[in-house]
């Protein structure tokens, strides 16, 4: 069977939804992190496929995207956790549940 | 010394005033701190006329002005100014001299009184006022300072406020003099509008200097007669001169004040002032304004010196004597004499007050009694009253060589015998002299000689410190004819500003012995009269008055001051009177009901608005409250915090987009 684009769009929605269905259900910010992570790997993983199943001659411009894209991601990762050790720290709790200073 | 003081010359007024104020902030106990004060800014005072007088001796015409701006409106800028030269210089002088020797007097004869230092407050503001008014150089200025005296006459002549004689003849003095000073005011805008300025000098474009002068054309002598009704009210002349009599309510020393020195002098002292407004455009020195002036000042020196010998009351005779010998004054300016009118303004200053303050001792020594048909035989009772009472009563009366009143009297006699336009004021104020020893007579005989009658009784002489002013005054009033008489008329060119020279030969004059004959004359029919005055004579009973025996229609007609009064009761009084019932009716009956008809509409109209708005207006804003109320708290329950459920709503809505974008492809 050879890999056509179907399979890899196929393959990263479905990356995506449970990266989405993380980031809806889980309580825990770190596992919401997670999810956030599962769906840009996703996004990656569409911006490779669609160049690998473009013209040839094209410069490899979704392999750049998505190295930049990872690199940003972990910029982001870093954040994000920096952000969930202080809310820890500041509300001794993780649980997204309870941290509903939002509350309009 | 004196250079500074003509810098500072406004020092001279505002002592007094100083004074006056910080009185009025004393305790009401504090009679003595009270005096001395007063005393003291008077004397202050008087050291400082004297050394802003001294400079006007060496240079004759001195004139030292002062100007300084007070405000500017637009272009214009007021100016207002002091003024030195000699007609100022000897005011201050017989102000201050003068005031000094009354206020002294005040202290033991308002000894009693429980305003005493409210007194010393009032005596210090009117004097202040006064030397203020003499040394302006600007007519608003002059003016001010005017209407201040007419304000501080109106606190002293009602000063007795609990007795209702005495706040209606200050509201009297103040209403009637208010009269005269509308006239003023009123010249004093006109002066203002056809010159331009009010100053008086101001280096040769002062109003009274050639150049102002000669803008005013023929309007001068309407100028000139408006501001001569504000001399007519303050110098009590006719028709404005019932005032004066009235003003008796006030204590004595206050008559002597307002009556001798100062504020009936502020008339004359005013034309004299401005006197080239009178003036200007002479034939032969006569104007029309200066016959105007001539004829008050006739009639009213004839007609009070008329009142004067039916008048029961010590005081009024000498304040109708004071009406008579002002418009003596008025005439000696009209007909040109100047510096005569002055010379005598300023000797009557010493001997009336002389007079007023012996008669305050009288009263003061028959225990507050004024009817001099009640006194008699004072003479050995009270002997310094007596002694310097007479030397005031022939100056007063002009007996000639050793006391003032003759000379100046002698010198308008004969200035107003040489005025060309008729001779019958000449006529009617040798009368005068004749009626005026008469009535000075009358009063001497009533008052110092014959029996003891009912209020001299326990009579007493006064204390030293009432007797002193009156000893200073009576040699004030004898020593001042050196500067008077005809040989060496040394006032006379100082006030003209011509040297003084001296001349034996001007001594011997007829006039000198026709008032020598008209005064010995009036003094002898005067005793002949009341020689047996106070007694009983033939028919006559005691308590008449012997000219009411002999002719009680004439005596009557007289003592009511010739009708004159009750005629202003019945003609201007009674106008006022009912114009007064007619508004009040008017406001009451027509005006209010009118003002309530509006007020009705108003309320009416309010009404209305207050349901529109009760109904209408608040109503829908409560709904809108309401219903934003409702809709804010649906959309706070959407605002639960929870960043999931954010998120999902945000994945619905991807989702919805991405199916409506797969139905629309």
């Amino acid at each position: 069977m050879t890999p056509t684009l179907q399979i890899f769009l196929i393959v990263s929605t479905a990356l995506f939804s449970v990266g989405l269905l993380a980031v809806l259900s889980r309580r825990h910010a770190i596992f919401i992190l997670i999810g956030i992570e599962i769906m840009l790997a996703a996004a990656n993983l569409n911006f490779i496929a669609f160049w690998r199943f473009s013209p040839p001659s094209q410069p490899p411009t979704g392999v750049m995207i998505a190295i930049f894209s990872i690199a940003i991601a972990a910029a982001e990762a870093a954040v994000g956790l920096a952000l969930v050790i202080t809310v820890y720290r500041h509300y001794r709790t993780t649980n997204v549940d309870h941290l509903d200073q939002l509350k309009g | 010394m004196s250079r500074w003081i003509i810098d500072h010359l406004w020092l001279i007024p505002a002592v007094p005033l100083a004074a006056s104020l910080v009185i009025l902030s004393l305790p009401n106990a504090r009679h003595k701190s009270a005096a001395t004060l007063a005393v003291a800014g008077q004397i202050a005072a008087l050291v400082m006329s004297f050394f802003a007088f001294l400079p006007t001796l060496q240079l004759s015409g001195f004139r030292a002005v002062q100007n300084f701006t007070w405000f500017t409106f637009g272009d214009h800028a007021l100016r207002l100014g002091w003024l030195l030269d000699p007609l100022a210089a000897v005011m201050l002088m017989m102000i201050t001299l003068v005031g000094l020797c009354i206020f002294i007097f005040s202290t033991g004869y308002m000894a009693g009184d429980k305003n005493f230092v409210r007194f010393f407050a009032y005596l210090s503001f009117f004097s202040g006022a006064m030397l203020g008014l003499v040394i302006s150089n600007s007519l608003l200025l002059l003016f001010i300072c005017w209407e201040l005296v007419g304000l501080a006459s109106y606190l002293l002549i009602g000063f007795w406020i609990e007795r209702p004689s005495a706040a209606a003849a200050a509201k009297k003095a103040f209403v009637t003099t208010r009269i005269g000073d509308m006239g003023f005011f009123l010249g004093l805008l006109w002066l203002y509008g056809r010159s331009g300025t009010l100053l008086f000098y101001d280096s040769g474009n002062g109003c009274l200097e050639s150049a102002g002068l000669a803008m005013l054309g023929a309007s001068v002598t309407f100028i000139a007669l408006l501001i001569f009704c504000g001399a007519v009210g303050k110098s009590g002349q006719f028709p404005l001169h019932v005032w004066l009599p009235d003003a008796m309510e006030g204590p004595t020393p206050v008559s002597a004040l307002i009556h001798a020195a100062t504020m009936v002098a502020a008339g004359v002292f005013l034309v004299a002032r401005v006197y080239p407004l009178f003036s200007l455009g002479a034939i032969n020195g006569v104007t029309s304004s200066l016959t105007v002036v001539v004829w008050i000042g006739v009639t009213t020196a004839l007609m009070a010196a008329l009142i004067a010998i039916a008048q029961p009351d010590i005081k009024r005779i000498l304040a109708y004597s004071t009406v008579s010998q002002l418009g003596l004054m008025m005439v000696s300016l009209g007909v040109g004499g100047v510096a005569a009118g002055m010379m005598h303004l300023l000797a009557h200053g010493f001997f009336k007050a002389l007079l007023f303050l012996g008669a305050g001792s009288v009263i003061h020594g028959c225990h507050g009694e004024q009817d001099i048909r009640k006194m008699g035989g004072l003479r050995w009772l009270m002997p310094v009253t007596f002694s310097t009472y007479a030397i005031g009563m022939m100056a007063l009366s002009g007996v000639p060589l050793f006391f003032s009143g003759g000379w100046t009297k002698e010198e308008i006699l004969h200035v107003t015998a040489h005025w060309p336009a008729s001779r019958l004021p000449y006529y009617i104020l040798l009368a005068g002299v004749v009626l005026t020893a008469l009535y000075m007579t009358r009063q001497i005989i009533y008052v110092f000689f014959g029996d003891r009658r009912a209020a001299s009784q326990r009579a007493h002489e006064s204390p030293p410190v009432m007797t002193m002013p009156l000893i200073a005054l009576a040699i004030c009033a004898i020593l001042f004819s050196v500067v008077l008489t005809p040989a060496w008329p040394w006032l006379h060119d100082y006030l003209t500003g011509s040297p003084a020279h001296v001349e034996f030969a001007r001594l011997i004059q007829p006039t000198l012995f026709l008032s020598l004959v008209l005064v010995g004359a009036g003094v002898a029919l005067g005793i002949w009269m009341y020689r047996k005055a106070g007694m009983q004579d033939r028919q006559r009973p005691a308590d008449t008055d012997p000219l009411e025996f002999a002719q009680p229609q004439l005596f009557r007609f007289l003592e009511n001051k010739m009708w004159i009064d009750k005629l202003y009761a019945r003609t201007i009084i009674a106008f006022s009177w009912t114009s007064a019932r007619l508004s009040d009716w008017m406001d009451r009956h027509f005006w209010d009901r009118l003002v309530r008809g509006f007020g009705a509409v108003g309320q009416l109209f309010g009404m209305f608005t207050a349901s529109v708005d009760e109904r209408g207006i608040n109503a829908g804003v409560d709904e809108t409250t309401v219903g934003t109320r409702g809709l804010g708290r649906l959309m706070s329950a959407a605002h639960s915090g929870q960043i999931q459920t954010y998120l999902g709503v945000i994945a619905i809505g991807v989702l919805a987009l991405l199916l409506f974008y797969a139905w629309l492809a």
